[in-house]
Formats: C-alpha cells, structure tokens, sequence
C-alpha cells in the first residue's frame, strides 16, 4: 500500500449520539408535561407560551427530528463509513450538518412557545427555518452521498438504500410541502389551498413516517442487528425486494389521514388500498430482522441489547399491521379523531423508533469509545422493562380511550339523535389520560437511566484511538 | 384512451417491474454476491468478528 492508512470520522457520530440521548429527554419530558396537562388542564397555570397547543408541536418536532433525527444522522454516518470502507466525504461539511440541525432544533424550541407556527402538523416551523432546514438537508445528502462515491467496496449495503431514499426522499417532500409566500420575517401562507393544501401535507406527512421515521430506522435496522448479533442478514434478496417494495407504496398512502373529508373519493380509495398493501413489504422487514437471529436466539435471553431491537420489530410488526386496518374506510369511520390514533402513533414512535434508536445507541456508544460494551448492562435490562411496560401502558390507555370514544360519538338513539354529548365521551376518557401519563413517565424515566448509563460509560472511555479503514480488497 | 385503460396499463407495468425485481433477486447469479453483501456489517474491520 502506497497510501496512508485512512481513519474513519467518528467524531460527529459521536456528538450526534450523545445529543440523541440529550433530544430525547427533552422530546419525552414535553410529552409528559403536555400528557399531564390534558389530566390537569390547568397544571401550567395559564401561562400562554407553556399552554397544551404551542408545548404539543414542540413534543413532536423534538422526539421526531430532534431525538429520531440526531439518532439517524449518527447512526447513517457512522453504517455509511463501515460499509463503504471510506472516511467521511468532506468532514468539515459533517460538521455543519451536526451544528446546523442543533440550531434547527433550538429555533424550533424557541418560536413554537411564542405561538410562531406555519399550522401544518409536522411541518410547523416557519419559512426562515425551513430554509436553513433545507440547507443542512443538501449538505447531509453531499456527505452521505458523497461517501458512497468514495466506496472501497463494489456493493451498496442494503441499509444504504434504506438511508439514500430517506434523505433524497425527506428532501423533496419538506421543499414542497413548504412552499410558502413570506409575510414578514416570522410569517408566511403556504401556496396551497383547501383539499390541495390538506393533501399536500397528508402526502407529506404519511412519507415523514414512511421515510423519516420508517426507511431511516430500517436502516439502522439491516446494520446494527447483524452486528450486534453477530449474524449476517438473513436474507439479502427479501431485503432488495423490501426495500423496492416499501419506497414505491409508501408514497401513495398518504390520502388516508383523509377519509372522509372533501378530498375526491377515488383518492381516499387509492389511499385505503395502497396502505393495505403495505402490510407485505413491512411485515418482510420485520420477518427478516427477527430470522437474522435464527442461530442466536440465546442472545435474545442474555443480551438486553437485542432485546430492545427484537421487541422494536415486533411493535414495528403491530403497528404496521393496525396501520391497514385502521385506513380501511369502515374502521376508520370509528377510529379517526379518537385516541386510538394516538395510540397507534406511540406503538410505532415509542415501540418501533425510540425502542430500534435506543437499542442501536447502546449498540454503537461502546463500539464508538472502543469498549466491550456499555458502563452497565443491569441498567440496560432495566431500561429495557421500564421502557416496555411504560409503551404498553401507554397504548393500552389510548386504545381503550379511542374506541370507547368512537362508539360514543357514533350512538344513535331510535330518534336519531345522539346517545352521548361530547362532554359525557371525554369524561369516560379522563381516567384513560392518567394511565398514559404513567406509561410516559416511566419511558422518560427510562431515559433517563439511559442518559446516567451512557455518562458513566463515557467515563470508562480512554481516549479512543481512531479507527483505521481496512485496506482494499484488490487494490 | 380513456383513464381506466391508462390505469389498468401502469398497474400492469408496475406488476412486471415488481416480478422483475423479485425474479432478479433470486436468480442464482446474484446469490454469491448477495451472501457476501449480508456479511458486510460483520466485516468493518477487515476481518470476520464473531
């Protein structure tokens, strides 16, 4: 070899890991604070920029970018190095991303209080910020892709694919859907209107799960749990055909946040159905992350490691099947504008999400600070049990409050008029929103012993030595 | 040609494609190629790990 030996940039991996520990504290203490105000409403005593509806965007946007977003850019820098066998292209330009997205978040944190807000679910930062959004967006595609063009080795990793259509994908989707005419510095109206405007951000918002938080996920997925279990991937040609399969239905099923409503029936249809057939390629992900244990399944009972991600895949393999049947036009008719919503969103965002991000965390951080493994893997365990009761406290509350108010608001009396008012249906659910804010608490207060246990792991750390980039195979 | 005929027609295209895919998938020309692609997560390091 002519050359130096090259290191790997693990340098943003690492800040970007401990800001998704740090995110994903702050994302799920909002959650809480906002969980207990819908218990006690006047909990915050008023103060306008700490009421429900300004704190509920912010819950949002931090467990969603900030917490799923840092988690994402650590973890895809960190797989796009290993499985290129290359540096980071352009380190400095990674640099930015992290400090960037850091100011993003910030920004956020600030102007959603003040009651700054474009008022499009998911999409509620204001046009300044959707900019510099954009920007940093480009610059994570040029790193990212830019590596890949760099690649030692002939084949693109299938977590790759899974990364590639997230970003190019998250990209297109945040330009569009944020297209706005300015009205000042901190003001703008989207250039849509009526059932255009509702279908462009369900178009948007659906793809937000189905790429930010299920492509990039499924990413980490198809890297972190060969490795941590120490198998290759079960089967590499279910993963090509997976990945295929997703990226060209996802897109089409957004339309059933729209079921009855004032967009064209023919697309309400084409949403129900396209979101049924997504059940195939989901459930072959799962399928196909679960088998990569077949072999190891004793590490399922020995590391709490793959326990968070095997029990990640089985709520990513509930949700995705409750999703369908909840776009089924006659379950919907009960389901929307209930909690059961809700619940079915934190099966995914705190079962799939959180549960795979965790998992990979606990997974990479040793593997970062060249350690056997994390400072304590009791506490891992334990994190693993307060996390999962908490989630199925959670869900269990919101599907028993969700369905009970969809048979409520619906109640007929033989004259036609309604059984129930809207008062009697959220009484009956009150007691519902105490038993999620228990599940909340005890997933934030699982965090927090992530947050102690990744502390104390930091501090084993020596000084990591740089990682050299295997040589290439026929150089 | 009326919008019916021109849905039915992309269906049928999309149908090939996703066929496509899966024939081209399992050919047994890929599989050597593939095994090796599976393994690369255990293989950052230039060597097999455990």
């Amino acid at each position: 070899m002519a050359t130096a030996t090259q290191f790997y940039d693990d340098k943003v991996v690492k800040q970007f890991t401990v800001m998704t520990v740090v995110w994903g504290i702050v994302g799920m203490l909002v959650g809480v604070i906002i969980a207990a105000q819908l218990y006690w409403p006047e909990l915050l005593g008023g103060i306008p920029w700490l009421s429900y509806g300004r704190l509920r965007p912010l819950h949002t946007n931090a467990v969603i970018f900030a917490f799923g977003g840092c988690g994402i850019f650590a973890t895809s820098y960190y797989i796009v190095q290993r499985t290129c066998h290359a540096r980071l292209f352009l380190p400095g330009l990674a640099q930015f991303t992290f400090w960037g997205w850091q100011l993003i978040i910030v920004a956020a944190a600030v102007t959603l209080p003040l009651g700054l807000t474009s008022g499009k679910e998911y999409a509620e930062l204001e046009w300044p910020i959707d900019i510099a959004i954009a920007l940093v967006w480009v610059a994570y595609g040029i790193v990212f892709f830019g590596t890949i063009v760099k690649r030692q080795v002939k084949h693109i990793y299938v977590a790759n694919w899974f990364f590639a259509a997230f970003i190019i994908t998250i990209a297109i989707l945040h330009i569009v859907n944020s297209l706005a005419i300015p009205a000042g510095a901190l003001k703008s109206y989207s250039l849509y209107s009526g059932a255009v405007d509702a279908m462009v951000q369900w178009w948007y918002g659906h793809n937000a799960v189905g790429f930010f938080l299920t492509a990039a996920f499924l990413g980490m997925m198809y890297y972190f749990i060969p490795k941590q279990a120490g198998r290759p991937v079960y089967s590499y040609r279910l993963s090509v055909v997976h990945f295929w399969a997703l990226i060209s239905i996802y897109m089409w099923a957004g339309p059933h946040h729209l079921l009855y409503t004032a967009l064209p029936d023919w697309a309400q249809s084409l949403g129900m159905v396209f979101s049924l057939i997504l059940i195939a390629p989901s459930w072959g992900g799962m399928i196909n992350g679960i088998m990569t244990l077949s072999g190891a399944w004793e590490k399922l009972r020995t590391d709490p490691v793959i326990k968070f991600m095997v029990v990640s895949l089985s709520f990513y393999g509930m949700s995705t099947f409750e999703g369908p049947m909840m776009s089924i036009k006659t379950v919907n008719s009960l389901s929307h504008y209930t909690d059961w919503t809700i619940g079915h969103v934190h099966s995914g965002a705190l079962g799939w999400v959180a549960m795979i991000t965790v998992g990979c965390v606990y997974s990479l951080l040793p593997r970062l600070l060249q350690l056997p493994g994390m400072y304590s893997a009791k506490l891992v365990e334990q994190h693993f049990w307060v996390h999962t009761i908490g989630v199925v406290l959670y869900i269990a509350s919101m599907w028993i409050a969700g369905v009970m108010q969809g048979l409520m608001w619906r109640a007929t009396n033989a004259d036609g008029t309604l059984t129930y008012t809207f008062v009697e249906a959220l009484k009956a659910t009150y007691p519902y929103y105490l038993g999620r804010l228990a599940g909340g608490t005890l997933v934030l207060l699982g965090m927090f012993i992530m947050a102690w246990n990744v502390w104390k792991t930091f501090g084993l750390a020596r000084r990591a030595e740089p990682v050299a980039i295997p040589a290439p195979a026929h150089a | 040609m009326d919008l019916g005929t021109l849905s039915g027609i992309a269906t049928a295209l999309l149908m090939a494609a996703f066929i496509g895919v899966v024939i081209w998938a399992w050919s047994s020309k890929r599989k050597t190629d593939f095994d090796e692609a599976a393994r690369l997560p255990l293989k950052d390091r230039g060597e097999d790990q455990p």
